[in-house]
């Protein structure tokens, strides 16, 4: 206890998201302790709506008080305000830096919206979104390339931002009809090699309770 | 690698091909402008550095290095170049840099550009566009439609996008609110990200004949406005305001059809 409070972290969070899930694995990776504090997504609390009163979202960062929005920008506020922890973003490496970059906002462009898509719609809606959801995964295998993580033989920035999504891989496959290990296997073998790490084992779901939720979350909105 | 060459594969209405080149001109770093023509009709060259999103800009440095997205363009011109700091220092200052920038585009960003290849090539995903399962789907593109939109409707329509727009704008507003610059007493990371509404938001309000951002109502938007059109590195790479007047003006018809193909049909 006394130690979270010396470094003043605390983050804003809700359980399933993945987006609060990369703040969680790169603070573990970097062996940071701070206050898990779990949010009510439909009761927003004060501290939430004063910390990021834009888009009143989760995750939230506070450090020493001082909000920072945003999963890859409270990534890298991370690795920026913590230099004597281990770096997600390849140190001293302007290109490389830069790639990083490139491929963590895919993920952020491309993928939740899309699995968000497969899992609402019908019809044509839902035949594009499984045909992008393809499309997405295999870009995102290609990137990937012959490498052990997406940045070479370091686990890093976009490993954290990619991660949380290999427990909605369950999902995507049963609501599109696809199977991740048939299209991409580099990408699959990769989710088992970054499920080892301590930092993923302990802040993931299993998939299966990720899939519980979304059909939750489809009952509540009424689509069948 | 610094001294390699550098070239910038752009496109002259494009706001975000502008932050690949403002970046570079506030560095003072010498670079090549290779245009395209027609953004419906992509070079080759633009097709193989970028064939993820196959958009502008793309940043060419020497051989082997392409970097695509605006504002990871920026960053990496940043840290790969000596030349003024385009991010502030402090940590936190940066994420808040970051933040903002992104809040531009997720939610007030100007590219007409973009919006009509995007729609001609059938890429762009319309509102509401699965209406008969009742289910609103949201994504973060359909935030930049709404600026989008408040240019190019009418009446009941446009007055609920322009309602959305205002009060985003105010919010960035609020970050320029006593300080010359987004950055402070200079030129920086946001100023670059914000561009669009210094230079392309007035050519697009005279076209479309709407007064969204006016000096009474964001009068440290429009000071800033000013001020960063008017800094001596910008104004080299500033697309000229009466040529992008008529580019704009030419097209004005496409972008109102494409607007009301877009908008969802108003309320009975």
């Amino acid at each position: 206890m006394a130690g979270e409070k010396k470094q003043g972290l605390q983050l804003l969070d809700f359980w399933v998201s993945p987006f609060g899930q990369r703040c969680r694995i790169a603070l573990d990776e970097k062996g940071l302790s701070y206050e898990y504090l779990e949010q009510d997504l439909a009761n927003k609390s004060e501290l939430l709506l004063r910390a990021n009163p834009v888009h009143k979202k989760i995750p939230v960062l506070l450090h020493a008080g001082r909000p920072v929005c945003e999963s890859l920008i409270i990534v890298q506020y991370l690795d920026e305000a913590f230099p004597a922890t281990p770096t997600l973003l390849p140190a001293g490496d302007p290109y490389a830096r830069a790639q990083a970059r490139f491929w963590a906002d895919y993920v952020d462009k491309k993928l939740y919206d899309c699995g968000t898509r497969l899992w609402k719609l019908k019809g044509d809606g839902h035949a594009q979104a499984r045909t992008e959801m393809v499309e997405i995964l295999r870009t995102l295998e290609g990137a990937l390339g012959e490498g052990r993580f997406f940045g070479g033989e370091a686990f890093g920035f976009v490993d954290v931002a990619l991660v949380p999504f290999t427990s909605w891989f369950l999902t995507y496959e049963r609501f599109g009809d696809l199977s991740v290990e048939k299209e991409c296997p580099k990408l699959a073998a990769w989710a088992k090699r970054c499920a080892e790490r301590p930092s993923v084992a302990k802040n993931l779901y299993p998939p299966e309770k990720v899939y519980e939720f979304i059909c939750g979350m489809k009952k509540r909105f009424g689509i069948e | 690698m610094s001294g390699s060459a550098v070239k910038v594969i752009g496109f002259f209405d494009s706001p975000f091909s502008h932050r690949a080149e403002a970046a570079l001109c506030l560095k003072g770093v010498p670079y090549e402008l290779i245009q395209e023509k027609d953004l419906r009709n992509k070079s080759e060259l633009l097709l193989q550095h970028n064939p993820v999103h196959k958009k502008v800009p793309v940043l060419l440095h020497g051989d082997r290095r392409a970097v695509c997205e605006s504002l990871v363009i920026v960053e990496y011109v940043d840290e790969a170049f000596q030349g003024p700091p385009l991010l502030p220092a402090d940590p936190a200052d940066r994420a808040a840099a970051r933040f903002w920038a992104r809040f531009i585009d997720d939610k007030v960003t100007v590219n007409p550009v973009r919006l009509t290849s995007q729609v001609s090539s059938g890429s762009f995903e319309v509102v509401n566009r699965d209406r008969s399962n009742g289910v609103h789907v949201p994504g973060r593109r359909q935030c930049s439609k709404a600026f989008w939109l408040a240019m190019w409707t009418e009446g009941e329509v446009q007055r609920g996008f322009v309602k959305e727009i205002k009060e985003n704008l105010k919010l960035l507003e609020g970050q320029v609110k006593g300080k010359r610059f987004f950055g402070g007493d200079a030129v920086g990371y946001l100023d670059v990200a914000a561009s669009a509404f210094a230079h392309w938001l007035p050519v697009c309000e005279e076209v479309a004949g709407v007064s969204l951002v006016t000096a009474e109502e964001y009068p440290d938007l429009c000071r800033w406005a000013k001020e960063y059109t008017s800094h001596d590195a910008v104004k080299r790479c500033l697309p000229d305001r009466e040529e992008l007047l008529a580019r704009f003006s030419a097209r004005k018809d496409s972008f109102v059809a494409m607007a009301r193909s877009m908008a969802p049909a108003p309320e009975k």
